[in-house]
């Protein structure tokens, strides 16, 4: 079974990164964008019957720092 | 007082603030590696360095902060053992939970490599008790991820309290307050992103950093 985490800072959290990469996005000429946030993808590919608790404990206790960070699971598959 | 410094793999500041602490406190600390589950016997101080360990992976100080030695560590601080985290070590002892809040990219996102001038905003602490309060010092700091932040009721809390050991006093990294380094609740874990090991004799271009660890070493052996 495979599972994605999303994390992304959470609002009102300065995202210099995504500041910067927006800039960028502007000197490419790309207009009308409005803000940009930069966050991280994580693939999991887990034992059949992790549960979502489990996963969620993952998150919590490494995955993503909570000062700063939100996280969001998608389940891919189940067995 | 007997001294050990904790070494990651990625730390690069470990030998620099060893020699800091053989020099101020006349033994040579113990070199404990990220492995260990346990501390030597009779440790009464604790010195998480910095560089970049695990090569910052995930983020800065995150993979340190749940390594095996880190429960050695956090056992030793509720014991009320003093434990300071420089730079890397300030990120790994937020990650592990010693201290509140994060630090982030710099906002300018550049590596920041200089000397800065700081307040000493705490001169009660384990280890700010031979500076005055209010006092200006120089510390270099040398990172890309010392920007403090957290939410608005913790930093009130942290000023309230007396907690924000060292501030900024001009713009480095963006962190919430100018906040450069502060203390748990307990006051005895300071984390603070310059480095006073880097200025411990004349040759270092200043001695600004040997004060802390001299008050440290009187109030442990008091």
């Amino acid at each position: 079974m495979k599972a994605r985490v999303f994390i992304t800072l959470k609002n009102g959290v300065l995202d210099p990164q995504g500041k910067a990469i927006h800039h960028a996005l502007e000197g490419l000429g790309f207009a009308g964008v409005n803000d940009v946030r930069a966050g991280k993808l994580i693939e999991l590919d887990l034992a059949d019957g992790t549960g979502d608790s489990d996963i969620e404990d993952m998150c919590r206790k490494l995955l993503a720092n909570t000062v700063i960070e939100n996280f969001r699971i998608e389940r891919l598959e189940d067995a | 007082m007997r001294s050990a410094v904790i070494v990651f793999p990625g730390s690069n500041c470990d030998r620099d603030l060893a020699t800091a602490l053989e020099q101020v406190t006349g033994r040579e600390p113990a070199m404990v590696w990220h492995r260990e589950t346990e501390l030597p016997e009779g440790i009464d101080f604790i010195g998480v360095p910095g560089g970049f360990s695990y090569g910052d992976y995930l983020r800065s100080g995150a993979m340190a902060a749940r390594s095996p030695v880190m429960r050695a560590v956090t056992d030793a601080a509720s014991r009320g053992v003093p434990v300071i985290g420089i730079c890397n070590g300030f990120q790994v002892l937020t990650e592990a939970g010693l201290l509140p809040g994060a630090l982030m990219r710099n906002a300018a996102l550049k590596f920041v490599c200089r000397n800065v001038p700081l307040r000493v905003e705490n001169s009660q602490s384990l280890f700010t008790a031979n500076y005055d309060a209010g006092e200006e010092i120089v510390f270099p700091v040398a990172h890309h991820d010392g920007n403090y932040q957290a939410d608005d009721a913790t930093l009130d809390r942290l000023e309230g309290e007396g907690r924000v050991a060292f501030r900024y006093l001009d713009e480095v990294n963006g962190s919430a307050r100018s906040i450069a380094g502060i203390l748990n609740d307990t006051g005895n874990v300071l984390g603070l992103m310059p480095h006073p090991e880097r200025v411990i004799e004349p040759a270092h271009g200043g001695t600004d950093g040997r004060r802390l660890f001299e008050g440290l070493l009187e109030t442990v052996n008091a």
